[in-house]
């Protein structure tokens, strides 16, 4: 096993199981996230309590999970660069801090723009409000903590560490509804037994959720290839691909 | 039917304001990398 | 170990002696911002007294991060931080020294300090306890994050505007409770959960971050 693991975590596999897989990343997001978004805007039924306001749901909920999601992939790419120093983990950690911080300030603005005209506010100082505000902060400090420093392995292993050290905001967002009294709405799809939600409205729900893993998985797979190109590039293997021009 | 999908319940500004940015974040992660992909070869030919 | 732990902390306090005026300066720093919040308000308002557990607070940790960079920038620029890992000491413990020292040079100054400051500020004089006991509890925290923060960007030129950036966000929970427990004792009740909980991240601090701390200070040389 452990040898099908330094395989894969060798730099020209993991490029070309990349090229290889990327694609199918590519086509189940956009057949997912196509689904997903036309069933929530068009076929699912409007909400009773707040009518189309509702729909944001199939943008906020994805982009909140994927936040958290990402944090934790970061912060166990984070662990792996700094305990065995794997070069492949150090590309994953700093491909992913732009992405998650980009669907963190989705998930923010979406939720703000829903605040809005469902609690009559933009924003509250609730605990998962403030949470994930934080989380936007720590990822912006991986990047900015990674363009700081020269030595791109010195740099990924001081951002590992960052984001080991940040990882324990990520169960204060998750747990927030449920440790303190919070404005933001408690679980509903990760509740035992059957969400409350009407299958109409979950199905694209989930389809949406699904289909942003994916896309994380296509843009990731391409950002981690661009490092590994950057930090390769005196290497045979790179320079082979550059002359054949297959890269 | 249509004129409601525009106006979203009077919530037009709030959804299609979410969807726009979610657009917006979305277009950005799949252009930038290739962007980067670009800038990277480009520097990879010419320092050979 | 215990030897060789207060060897490195009385060093500190030794070196810090000698340069007894950046010492001050967090202090100095402090007492003008609570100051000039006060002058800033309508006299004798009783709204400054509501927000004074939030001045009181982000003041002080406002304070603590001037001091912040020099904890290893000396060292790492004179070559004594290369020796410590050259040598067989346990980095850790000498790290847990050094941030010891700043918090007996900035971090329970301040929090001393913030007593008799609150009465500027019109805090009642009752919930002075509660905050007190707050910073006492939150600037070590504060202490062991900036350190961090401050290992992670020991070599680098301008750290000075990353460092901020990268405490802050680790802080929040700190400054949330610390103000929490001297504004709920301002309204006569009982302070302790917001105490339990700085005291429970104190520990969880002191068991992480000292590691944490000397494995970005090796990361500087490697």
């Amino acid at each position: 096993m452990w040898t099908w693991f330094h395989r894969l975590a060798s730099p020209p596999t993991f490029y070309r199981l990349a090229d290889r897989f990327a694609p199918w990343f590519g086509i189940a997001a956009a057949g997912l996230l196509g689904y997903g978004i036309v069933g929530g805007l068009f076929f699912a039924p409007a909400d009773y309590q707040q009518s189309d306001a509702f729909r944001i749901i199939y943008i906020h909920v994805p982009a909140a999970a994927l936040s958290l999601s990402i944090y934790m992939l970061m912060a166990t790419a984070g662990a792996v660069a700094v305990i065995w120093r794997i070069k492949l983990a150090e590309c994953v950690l700093v491909s992913a801090a732009p992405v998650g911080a980009s669907f963190t300030a989705l998930a923010l603005v979406t939720g703000m723009l829903w605040g809005k005209p469902m609690w009559g506010a933009y924003w509250v100082w609730d605990a998962r409000l403030t949470a994930e505000l934080i989380l936007l902060f720590l990822y912006v400090g991986v990047i900015g903590l990674n363009q700081a420093i020269e030595d791109p392995r010195a740099a990924a292993r001081a951002c590992g560490l960052l984001a080991l050290i940040g990882v324990i905001n990520v169960p204060i967002v998750h747990y927030s509804v449920e440790w303190w009294n919070s404005l933001h709405q408690g679980s509903t799809i990760l509740k035992m037994g059957k969400p409350n939600m009407n299958a109409e409205m979950a199905r694209p729900l989930y389809a949406c959720l699904l289909g942003v893993y994916f896309f994380m998985g296509y843009v990731l797979l391409r950002r981690t290839q661009n490092e590994l190109l950057l930090r390769e590039s005196g290497t045979a293997w790179v320079k082979e691909r550059l002359e054949s021009s297959n890269v | 039917m249509s004129s409601n999908f525009l106006n979203m319940s009077g919530y037009a500004v709030y959804v299609w304001g979410s969807y726009g940015f979610a657009a917006a974040v979305f277009a950005w992660n799949l252009i930038a990398p290739r962007l980067r992909r670009r800038q990277i070869l480009k520097e990879l030919s010419t320092t050979e | 170990m215990i030897g060789l732990f207060n060897a490195v902390l009385r060093r500190e306090l030794r070196l810090a002696a000698a340069a007894k005026t950046e010492w001050l300066m967090p202090l100095f720093f402090y007492v003008i911002v609570v100051t000039l919040f006060g002058l800033g308000a309508k006299p004798n308002d009783p709204q400054l007294a509501e927000f004074a557990p939030a001045i009181l607070w982000v003041g002080a940790l406002l304070a603590a991060l001037l001091t912040l960079e020099r904890l290893f920038r000396t060292d790492y620029e004179d070559g004594t931080l290369e020796q410590i890992f050259l040598g067989t000491q346990p980095v850790t413990l000498v790290v847990a020294a050094k941030l010891s020292a700043h918090w007996l040079l900035t971090g329970l100054p301040l929090a001393l300090l913030a007593a008799p400051l609150s009465a500027a500020l019109g805090f009642s004089s009752a919930a002075i306890p509660a905050l007190v006991a707050g910073l006492a509890l939150g600037t070590p925290v504060l202490t062991l994050i900036g350190g961090f923060a401050s290992a992670l960007t020991v070599g680098l030129p301008r750290a000075g505007v990353l460092l901020p950036l990268l405490v802050l966000p680790l802080v929040t929970p700190i400054v949330i409770f610390g103000a929490g427990a001297a504004r709920v004792a301002q309204s006569g009740l009982d302070a302790s959960a917001p105490l339990y909980f700085l005291a429970a991240i104190l520990v969880l601090g002191l068991t992480l971050l000292p590691w944490a701390t000397a494995a970005a200070l090796r990361n500087a040389f490697e």
